[in-house]
């Protein structure tokens, strides 16, 4: 079983949100989704400033084995993406809820983040995969 | 029902994660495919290839039966050990399953095909064997590891007898020869220097565990498909099946058209289609910017659509490259185009290999 921390929110389609306080979040892929996937090879990453919507598909996880949608889990604005995994997106792989991080995002609504699944929840959603 | 080799304890103890493949449960990888690519272009890796399928034809029509049965013509073989790849055509002349022969004697091959293809493979050959004096006898008693990389011969000669070490001094490649309870070759599917070595399975996990110990990193499936696509090697099922010549999988090389009088099987159809010369031809594509091609993708030409057979990144070029089914007016160096994720990128034509013992070469 893939380590699944308590403190962050998921969404089904394998994204993690940390809550970094005043409105803003840092959104990943989970170690679940990472060790589907494989060694990741490419991640392609939303501009700064782009405007997205829930469920808005903004990134794109390409692994040696297959190319998997990244989706916004919130509504808001893009403010920051991680460069590091332009050269090392292997980060994805080893350090899924760290240094693997994908984008950061200022939310247009907070109260989103209450319609995220807890770990719990996620844990049990992949179970049902 | 799922088929364990005789190595499936060790891929456990080593941290594999398995999967189904054509109905064994084999590696994709023990943590990382890119660091087991990198190991047996670098140093040394080997594969558990226990599950193909190893047949040992015997008999005085053993000859006779393998010119008809494949493209390529065994009379070549005169040297006991040598081996020779080729493709084993239906009558319509598409590729049934591509094979390496061993050469004892005249009387005496050993055929390994692959797994997935098993059960056709051997009804195809018990028919066309009908009327010759022969033994089809699969061999399933038996391992086999792929000891693969430029310091993989070294690694190897640690466990070797003197016997054995004698017997492989200065073996060329593409030969095979039984010494003591191994069968060792200078076959691979990657592109590099290195063994196949086939083992009883009573000596096969402690076989296994020796190369472990002298330093040979495991290496799943996820490896052993990018390493084989860099060297520009078919794999069947994706570059190649029943519905393909093999004029349109660039196996032309493994056809023996002398002596004309040979009458192998499907050789009327690729006769026809060798003057007709319309055959689509298997090429190599090579993207340098983002994204991976994958099989399936549209390639869009000038002369026409063709498709990509099998792509992926390549851990040591460090971009995407593919083997494709273009149409044959399509030159090396052309530019064409690949539907990727809704958009069309550019990417270049090359001669279907990319990587040989390490190096570029395209």
């Amino acid at each position: 079983m893939s380590n699944i921390p308590s403190e962050l929110k998921y969404a089904t389609s394998h994204e993690w949100v940390r809550n970094e306080g005043n409105g803003i979040i840092t959104v990943g892929i989970t170690e679940h989704a990472q060790d589907l996937l494989g060694d990741m090879v490419f991640v392609e990453l939303p501009d700064v400033g782009d405007n997205v919507s829930t469920g808005d598909d903004i990134c794109v996880a390409e692994s040696v084995k297959a190319a998997s949608d990244i989706y916004a889990p919130v509504t808001g604005e893009i403010i920051e993406v991680n460069e590091e995994l332009e050269d090392s997106p292997e980060l994805v792989n080893s350090d899924a809820f760290g240094g693997g991080w994908l984008f950061k995002m200022k939310m247009e609504d907070a109260g989103e983040l209450e319609s995220l699944l807890d770990a719990k929840g996620y844990a049990n959603s992949i179970d049902q995969d | 029902m799922t088929n364990k080799t005789v190595l499936h304890a060790k891929h456990l103890a080593s941290g594999a994660k398995m999967v189904d493949f054509y109905g064994w449960e084999m590696p994709i990888n023990y943590g990382s495919q890119i660091e087991e690519h990198h190991a047996v272009r670098q140093h040394a890796g080997m594969f558990d290839v226990s599950h193909m399928t190893i047949v040992d034809i015997q008999g005085s029509d053993a000859k006779a039966f393998l010119r008809h049965l494949v493209i390529n013509d065994v009379a070549k073989l005169t040297v006991a050990g040598k081996a020779l790849y080729t493709g084993m055509l239906n009558e319509e002349g598409g590729v049934i399953d591509d094979l390496i022969i061993y050469f004892f004697s005249d009387t005496n091959y050993r055929l390994v095909v692959n797994s997935a293809t098993r059960e056709k493979d051997l009804a195809w050959m018990n028919k066309q064997a009908n009327g010759f004096e022969l033994t089809i006898t699969e061999r399933p008693e038996f391992g086999m590891i792929a000891v693969q990389g430029p310091e993989a011969k070294a690694k190897v000669a640690q466990l070797l007898t003197a016997e054995q070490l004698v017997a492989v001094e200065g073996m060329k490649p593409f030969f095979g020869v039984q010494v003591g309870d191994l069968f060792i070759a200078t076959t691979g599917y990657t592109g590099e220097d290195g063994y196949e070595i086939i083992v009883p399975e009573s000596a096969a996990e402690d076989f296994w565990q020796k190369l472990l110990a002298v330093g040979v990193t495991p290496c799943g499936l996820g490896a052993r498909d990018t390493l084989r696509l860099e060297a520009g090697m078919n794999l069947y099922g994706l570059d190649m099946d029943e519905t393909v010549s093999p004029l349109a999988a660039n196996m032309a090389w493994t056809i023996s058209w002398e002596p004309s009088e040979r009458n192998f099987i499907g050789r009327d159809v690729l006769t026809a289609q060798k003057a007709a010369g319309t055959q689509a031809k298997l090429v190599g594509l090579v993207l340098t910017e983002k994204g991976v091609l994958r099989a399936h993708q549209v390639v869009i030409t000038e002369f026409g659509k063709g498709e990509i057979t099998s792509g992926t990144f390549s851990p040591t070029l460090g971009h995407s490259v593919a083997l494709a089914r273009v149409p044959r007016s399509v030159k090396v160096g052309d530019i064409v185009e690949v539907e990727m994720r809704k958009k069309l990128v550019k990417v270049q034509v090359t001669k279907p290999s990319f990587v040989r013992n390490g190096k570029k070469v395209f």
